[in-house]
């Protein structure tokens, strides 16, 4: 028996979602087109007036948003509402390049809020639930999105936020937490070390709701027979509010995007033409309601597949794939956004070369950071101490740069591998899609 | 006596000190002493060779990363006790050491004991003044 928080919406007829959706596109491009000069320049520059979009048949004259105009608008540019009646600021991990900051009215926290009430009911929470929350509280969507999202539904919150792994452990033995949130890779050292402690037949887990990073189908396997419970995912990002953009259901078959707040579209990330339904491309939302902060064809720039297929959970929004990869270069090393580009800058900055390469893998189901860098000839010391002063002083800049610490590897001039063509900065072997 | 000694960057793989030593084999260079720091990710290879600067350019031009470093060498009686004898002198006078090591080579009866400190002149005025050979 499938459970819903907002039932008339989750369940509406396709019909009168795409009539729902046409009204609201109409009313927020006038909205926007009238509040945001830098969004209307846009549409000048396309040659699209607000007049020309009179329902989602028109939604390919829009023109796109991506991260650098957030970035060239950065922080009020692309903001739709005076100040004074914004009452939040969220922000992405990263640097200030390539920092996100987005704004929320109170109705906008309230919409996001009941997305991820949605997501909770959707694995079955309920009133008589104990919801831990152990996404990072503060500038990260992840601690406050489920945290207001439970709130709505009902449940015990327990507002853990991130780390300190021996009290999650022991709140949720103690409180009989029922529902967890959280990255998957934490939820998989969260189980290896309840398994550790003894406690793991103690627990009362039966769903947890993990996202803000790439997982594979063994993983999820695996977390939910070691924790006991059923591994949910959600999707979200903080240009479009948060976590709750779209959840699985109980069918565990794809993400409901809620699709009477955005409105998701697949395009060729080169020729930008839109895609049919059910072809891999890249993501694009369209922020329906927000108000503070409205996203018209924002680019996601992560690569899935939508599906329109009804779903066995009597959703009639449509669903969308895990993430299967990026369109640009941008890596998600535990649970956070990084670019290598980043991690140049960096270097460049403590006087290092731009020879550097960033070695991810998965141990033990966490993300491994490594940084290799080459040793400039004029850092190089005959003492230990000199030297690692250098590294810790790179490792400090790097960490506040991307907010997580990567291992620092000195090697050898000329050792890191020069490629005929683009440099290979990355080596990936998570095999995460 | 302060003397040049050549530090060599090695990366934390199997055979880079074979490769090294290598080098001075084939320029028929006599090792006169050596130490290695190792850290989780790289060692640092110290040596002592007759002319630093002529196989600091050879590996150098090899590839090798590496520098040259002014130290100081204490000559002190191979016999029980005598390396106590400088680091009482160095601790009563606030010198702290950097590193140390000792040469491969016997000097008639003397050892050799490399030291890296802050200042070199002062040290060695120090440890002159307390009897201790300098050579």
């Amino acid at each position: 028996m499938a459970n819903y928080y907002q039932k008339d919406i989750e369940t509406m007829s396709r019909d009168k979602l795409h009539e729902l959706q046409s009204e609201r596109l109409v009313a927020q491009v006038k909205r926007v087109y009238e509040s945001v000069p830098y969004y209307r320049d846009l549409m000048d520059k396309k040659g699209v007036k607000p007049s020309d979009i009179k329902g989602i048949e028109d939604l390919h004259k829009l023109p796109f948003l991506t991260k650098s105009d957030l970035r060239d608008a950065y922080p009020y540019g692309l903001l739709a509402k005076p100040l004074s009646e914004c009452v939040r600021i969220q922000s992405t991990s990263g640097t200030t390049g390539r920092r996100v900051v987005a704004f929320y009215t109170q109705h906008d926290i309230d919409l996001w809020e009941d997305c991820c009430a949605r997501a909770i009911v959707a694995v079955g929470g309920t009133n008589e639930d104990v919801c831990q929350v152990c996404y990072g509280y503060g500038l990260f969507t992840g601690g406050p999105g489920l945290n207001g999202g439970s709130h709505k539904v009902g449940c015990l919150t327990l507002p853990m936020s991130s780390g300190n792994t021996d009290r999650q452990l022991q709140f949720m033995e103690d409180l009989g937490a029922t529902i967890i949130c959280c990255t998957p890779s934490y939820a998989a050292y969260l189980a290896e070390s309840a398994i550790e402690k003894g406690i793991i037949g103690n627990l009362k887990l039966k769903a947890g709701i993990f996202g803000a990073e790439a997982w594979t189908e063994e993983m999820r396997h695996d977390i939910e027979q070691k924790l006991g419970l059923k591994a949910y995912d959600i999707y979200g990002l903080t240009e479009l509010s948060g976590p709750g953009v779209s959840f699985e259901c109980e069918a565990q078959a794809g993400m409901h995007v809620c699709e009477d707040h955005f409105i998701a579209e697949i395009i060729d990330p080169v020729t930008e033409e839109v895609l049919p339904m059910g072809s891999k491309g890249e993501l694009v939302f369209t922020a329906l309601t927000k108000e503070a902060f409205p996203m018209i064809r924002y680019r996601t720039r992560d690569i899935c597949v939508l599906n329109d297929e009804p779903c066995e959970c009597g959703r009639t929004h449509i669903r969308m794939s895990k993430p299967m990869g990026r369109s640009d270069d941008m890596l998600i090393i535990r649970g956070v956004n990084v670019f290598p580009s980043q991690i140049e800058t960096v270097l460049l900055n403590c006087g290092m070369p731009a020879n550097y390469q960033i070695v991810l893998d998965r141990v033990n189901n966490t993300d491994t950071f490594d940084v290799e860098v080459e040793m400039p000839s004029e850092l190089f010391s005959d003492t230990v101490a000199a030297i690692s002063k250098k590294e810790k002083e790179i490792l400090d800049a790097l960490k506040s740069m991307l907010g997580i610490s990567p291992k620092l590897k000195l090697v050898a001039p000329k050792s890191i591998v020069r490629s005929e063509g683009k440099a290979v900065r990355v080596i990936d072997k998570r095999k995460l899609f | 006596m302060i003397i040049n000694q050549l530090s060599v960057f090695l990366e934390n793989r199997a055979g880079q000190l074979s490769e090294f030593v290598n080098i001075l084999a084939e320029n028929n260079i006599d090792l006169q002493a050596l130490s290695i720091s190792e850290t989780q990710d790289y060692g640092l290879l110290r040596i002592i060779v007759d002319d630093p600067k002529a196989v600091e350019a050879v590996a150098k031009e090899k590839g090798w990363l590496c520098t040259v470093t002014p130290v100081l060498a204490v000559l002190v009686p191979d016999e029980p006790g005598s390396l106590v004898s400088i680091l009482d002198t160095l601790s009563k006078s606030n010198i702290s050491i950097a590193y140390s090591y000792a040469s491969l080579t016997d000097r008639e009866g003397h050892a050799c004991i490399i030291l890296r400190v802050d200042d070199n002149e002062v040290t060695e005025k120090i440890l002159k003044d307390a009897g201790i050979i300098c050579e």
